[in-house]
């Protein structure tokens, strides 16, 4: 359900046409054509692009994104098609009739070394001094095709101020190549529409609504363009220098909490293949850093599915008990900062629907500038909490004016797993020759339940293996708790859980179908939103939604490229890791049974959790003033 | 109503400017099936007018033969080449043959509606166009079963562009109908197939589409006398520039440049630029080529240059358009005009080698086939043409440089 196809076509231009029943394409045929000197047979409507692909010709692209619809500007992928009079692009280029192709003539080479060259010439900065150094798409280029000098000569002075109103996303505009992947990746991807090229001809440029600075938009920072930006034009704020500084301080006591996607993903940074877990490789590098002490935030991924499985059984109780027509359901996760921001902005008048449990980032953060303080008896005020995270949008959450519960600034600083990266490196350490080493107790090692909070249908999988539990007595009926429903790339899940035999406490819901959704991408989350509007999710008990393809582990914040090969690697990397943890439900998490009795007393939503874990939000609507 | 430039000439002229009866066109077009028109049209050999010089029979019948519940014909009377301003008679004299062009074709691809796409800049005839259409309407030359022809449904509408140069390109210009920025797209897919909200769409020049309810009502044969093999029929030049007498003349292709220059009184030329700032400019020892697609084609747009005049300041002012009015897009279009204005200004300067000018014909031959639109593709036109037939001029007159290319 829900499924957005055709991505790769914008939605202005998906056509209309009725296709005849005898048209070759409708039955999937087949269309032979000449590539270079290769006869090859590709399924009608494959690009050139694809075709060349699939038979090891290398043809190079810069605006293509697998992600993202087709743009077709940048024209560096440009092939000579027999019998046109231009040439063409392979990546938006349909094979539909016999053709021959050649991807390597003088003409195409010289017009790609012009394109490098006109890029290049108004590529302002030196490789040496930006971020991208080495990882960046443009240079890429440069190098295959051998560009040793300016031809067109090279900006020597900026052309656009930087934006770094915001909390999340820097934008250089003058590093920018107007690919416009970070255009689709806003308005198609994601259907926020942040961004979008302005002005025209030499003067265009990719900017926000009357070019006002990001802060002033309706930005949620989930910093998906920053993951899609071939070059440098696009990044986070940084908070490293600060770090360190924290570091450095003796007076200081820095912790750091780790989210599992970063650590799925993090290897990527050092140039190992997507998909293999460095958790306790990680743990010993930041102690060598000097991090003071290593949690893992799955342990308040735990406590979040504690805290949001009983607001949603004390919700069910109340709709269907008390029959109080008040209670909003479904009821919405919360722990995705882009997706909160943007449900404030687009949603305003529904976030009542919201869990008001707060994110396991900020339960943290709250939790060890009390219990932790308390019980390792040091000043909060001397306290310094850094956040690992796979998120731009977890900065501009941990700085939101409301995250004070502990009576500081909750989270210090939220650091991306590219951030974290290259801190490890300037330490001079080789993050995969590192030995493994565990958490730093008090909290010690969490389930495996709050593990897969990464991946998109995590946080609702977690939440099954404890609420079916609580309400039935019996485990979840899914083999080796794997709840399948909840997993998969799929933008749109749909699926339910019936409950019988109920414990005593829960015979309210004996019989009931518990039926949940899982979205992820905030254009998924979209649908969800108008279905809701619409009055079809009366009978849904629960959604799970996550701002970001893939979930966490497509994060802003993530090792760059991605794609959603890479994404189902991380997944997989995570699932593996999850499986071969002795505890595999938050409840059972011997940690979180030992701070509800002795610190949190009043039990789950009691005052005291009320006052430290959950929050509310401000409705922000979309005017822009 | 107003006009551009004060003519001294009268509307004469064999094909577009003949005799026509309002409603003609319709009216026959209706008594025989759409096939009879497509073939009437293909005898006639029309090509677009509009500048690319697409035949105009192949494209309706692309579009008569996908498969759509919906259909669009687009009358693009954007006009924004510089120096055309003969869309802008035809809309103010003659909307009647542009109209019933756009119902014919509404009728042939199976359209029910009609959009003229008005250059920002013509929000004065609004009312005039509209008042007309309304006559239409109540002739029930539009609206339902027009002239008694069950089923056959078909209005019009007008709509502004914005004032882009770009939006004249038929797929920018579809974009900016749907309220987008006004950016081409790619091709293929082709409009005929995909176009305006992703259904089969015909855009067709003023000029074209005025040409049809002729072409319907006398034939494609009697077209076909007029004109050149490859270039039937006639065509309407909008003359500019150093003459006695410039204006709107309809006169048939293969007419020679040498027989234009003496008709609009020109003396001294030492240039002309056929087919606007995106077109090519002919030294004095060309003026004995025809005006045609096969030789030299153009939308309409014929400016004359005397001897006072610079050449490198007309190419200057040229260049300069282009940086402005390129969309922005793609890179060789975005980037390249600036490079070769760059150019243009270091010549002004003295300030430039042989080689690195060189180097800018080449980009400017990439920026012909590597650009995304017709824009990107015929921007350096104007910069080769002017730099290779003018050289002794820009080289001997500006900088250091000797044009045989010895100095610096
Ligand atoms: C930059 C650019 C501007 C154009 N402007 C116009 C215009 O103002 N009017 C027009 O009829 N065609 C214009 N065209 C041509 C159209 O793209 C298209 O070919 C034409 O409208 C098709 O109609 P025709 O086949 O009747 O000529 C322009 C093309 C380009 C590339
Ligand atoms: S050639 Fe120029 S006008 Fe055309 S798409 Fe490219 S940038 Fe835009």
């Amino acid at each position: 359900m829900g499924k957005r196809n055709n991505l790769r076509t914008p939605v202005s231009q998906r056509p209309h046409v009725v296709p005849k029943p005898t048209d070759t394409s409708y039955i999937g045929g087949m269309v032979s054509v000449q590539i270079n000197e290769k006869k090859v047979s590709v399924p009608l409507g494959t690009t050139i692009l694809e075709a060349c692909k699939e038979n090891q010709i290398h043809i190079p692209t810069l605006c293509n994104h697998d992600d993202l619809c087709v743009a077709g500007v940048c024209r560096i992928c440009v092939v000579e098609v027999e019998g046109m009079r231009t040439l063409q692009t392979a990546c938006t280029f349909p094979i539909t009739a016999p053709i021959k192709i050649h991807t390597s003539t003088p003409m195409v080479r010289k017009a790609r070394r012009h394109i490098v060259d006109l890029l290049l010439s108004e590529h302002y900065g030196e490789c040496y001094s930006c971020f991208r150094n080495e990882n960046c798409e443009l240079q890429t280029l440069a190098k295959e095709y051998g560009v040793d000098e300016y031809t067109f000569g090279h900006i020597n002075s900026p052309r656009h101020e930087i934006d770094n109103s915001s909390t999340s996303v820097i934008r250089d505009m003058n590093k920018c190549v107007l690919c416009k992947r970070c255009v689709r990746t806003c308005i198609d991807l994601q259907e926020v529409g942040v961004l979008e090229a302005l002005n025209r001809g030499h003067d265009t440029k990719v900017g926000t609504f009357l070019d006002k600075p990001l802060a002033d938009v309706i930005c949620i920072y989930c910093g998906q363009c920053i993951n899609r930006c071939p070059t440098g034009a696009l990044r986070a704020n940084d908070p490293s220098d600060d770090i360190w500084d924290a570091i450095d301080d003796p007076t200081k006591h820095v912790v750091i909490q780790t989210a599992p996607s970063p650590r799925a993903a993090i290897g990527e940074e050092f140039g190992i293949e997507p998909g293999k877990s460095f958790t306790g490789e990680l743990n010993t590098a930041l102690k060598r850093i000097g991090f003071d002490k290593v949690f893992d935030t799955n342990f308040t991924a735990d406590l979040t599915i504690i805290e949001e499985g009983t607001e949603l059984l004390n919700r069910l109780k109340k709709a269907l008990v008390d029959k109080d027509e008040s209670v909003k359901l479904p009821q919405f996760t919360s722990c995705s900062p882009g997706w909160i921001k943007f449900i404030e902005h687009f949603y305003p008048e529904y976030l009542d629907y919201l869990s008001t449990a707060k994110s396991p980032q900020q339960m943290f953060g709250a939790i060890t500038k009390t219990f932790y303080a308390q019980q390792a008896g040091i000043d909060s005020v001397n306290i310094v909490t850094v956040a690992l995270m796979p998120c731009s949008a977890k900065k501009f959450e941990c700085n939101r004016p409301e995250m004070n519960a502990s009576g500081y600034k909750d989270v210090d600083y939220g650091l991306t797993t590219r951030e974290m990266a290259k801190m490890i490196k300037e330490a001079g350490i080789y993050l995969p020759e590192m030995p493994k080493s565990h958490f730093d107790d008090p909290f010690g090692e969490a389930s495996g339940a709050g593990l897969i909070f990464g991946a998109t249908g995590g946080v609702m999988e977690a939440a099954l293996r404890t609420v079916y539990e609580l309400v039935t007595g019996r485990v979840v009926p899914f083999d080796n708790l794997r709840i399948e429903p909840c997993r998969g790339f799929e933008g749109v899940k749909q699926a339910s859980v019936k409950l019988e035999r109920c414990v005593e406490k829960y015979n309210f819901l004996e019989g009931v179908e518990l039926k949940f959704i899982v979205a992820h991408g905030t254009a998924n989350a979209k649908i969800v939103m108008e279905m809701l509007k619409r009055g079809e999710l009366s009978d849904v008990h629960f959604v799970e939604i996550m701002a970001c393809p893939g979930g966490c582990l497509g994060g802003g914040g993530q090792p760059i490229p991605t794609s959603e090969e890479i994404r189902k690697k991380r997944a997989q990397a995570i699932y593996e890791e999850e499986e071969s943890l002795p505890i595999r439900k938050s409840h059972e998490n011997p940690h979180i049974k030992y701070i509800y009795e002795n610190f949190l007393t009043e039990g789950p939503c009691g005052e005291l959790s009320h006052k430290l874990l959950h929050t509310h939000y401000t409705k922000r609507g979309k005017y822009i003033s | 109503m107003e006009l551009v430039i004060e003519e001294k000439i009268k509307r004469t002229g064999p094909v577009i400017f003949s005799e026509y009866q309002a409603g003609e066109g319709i009216r026959k077009a209706l008594s025989i099936n759409r096939q009879d028109v497509l073939f009437e049209l293909k005898a006639s050999g029309l090509k677009g007018r509009g500048g690319a010089g697409f035949p105009t029979a192949t494209k309706w019948m692309l579009s008569a033969a996908a498969v759509a519940d919906k259909k669009f014909i687009v009358c693009n009377a954007d006009e924004g080449e510089p120096g055309t301003f003969k869309d802008r008679v035809l809309l103010l004299e003659y909307p009647k043959l542009i109209f019933d062009g756009m119902v014919v074709g509404g009728y042939t691809i199976g359209a029910k509606t009609g959009i003229v796409y008005l250059r920002g800049e013509y929000e004065f005839m609004l009312e005039h166009l509209e008042s007309c259409l309304e006559k239409m309407r109540n002739e029930n030359l539009l609206g339902k079963n027009i002239l008694g022809k069950e089923g056959f449904d078909f209005d019009i509408k007008i709509r502004f562009g914005s004032g882009a140069y770009v939006c004249g390109e038929e797929t920018a210009l579809i974009e900016s109908l749907e309220g987008h920025r006004g950016e081409p797209r790619n091709r293929p897919p082709y409009p005929v197939n995909t176009g305006y909200l992703g259904y089969p769409t015909v855009v067709n020049n003023v000029e074209t589409l005025a040409a049809i309810p002729h072409i319907i009502t006398k034939g494609g044969e009697w077209f076909k006398q007029h004109g050149t093999d490859k270039s039937t029929g006639s065509k309407l030049f909008s003359v500019s520039g150093d003459c006695e007498k410039p204006g709107v003349y309809e006169l048939p292709w293969g007419t020679k440049i040498s027989e234009l220059l003496e008709l609009v009184g020109a003396a001294n030329t030492k240039a002309v630029q056929v087919g606007g700032a995106s077109g090519i400019c002919l030294p004095q020892s060309q003026f004995d080529r025809v005006l045609a697609y096969e030789d030299a084609a153009t939308g309409g747009s014929i400016m004359i240059f005397n001897e006072k005049r610079s050449m490198l300041k007309v190419l200057k002012n040229f260049m300069e358009f282009f940086v402005e009015e390129s969309c922005g897009q793609c890179t060789p279009c975005r980037v390249g005009n600036i490079k070769l204005l760059e150019g243009v200004e270091r010549i002004e300067k003295g300030n430039y080698t042989f080689a690195y000018i060189n180097t800018l014909k080449e980009l400017g031959k990439t920026m012909q086939v590597a650009s995304k639109c017709g824009l990107g593709q015929s921007s350096p036109n104007s910069f080769i043409s002017i730099l290779e037939n003018f050289k002794e001029e820009i080289f001997h007159t500006n900088g250091n440089g000797g044009y045989d290319g010895k100095a610096k």
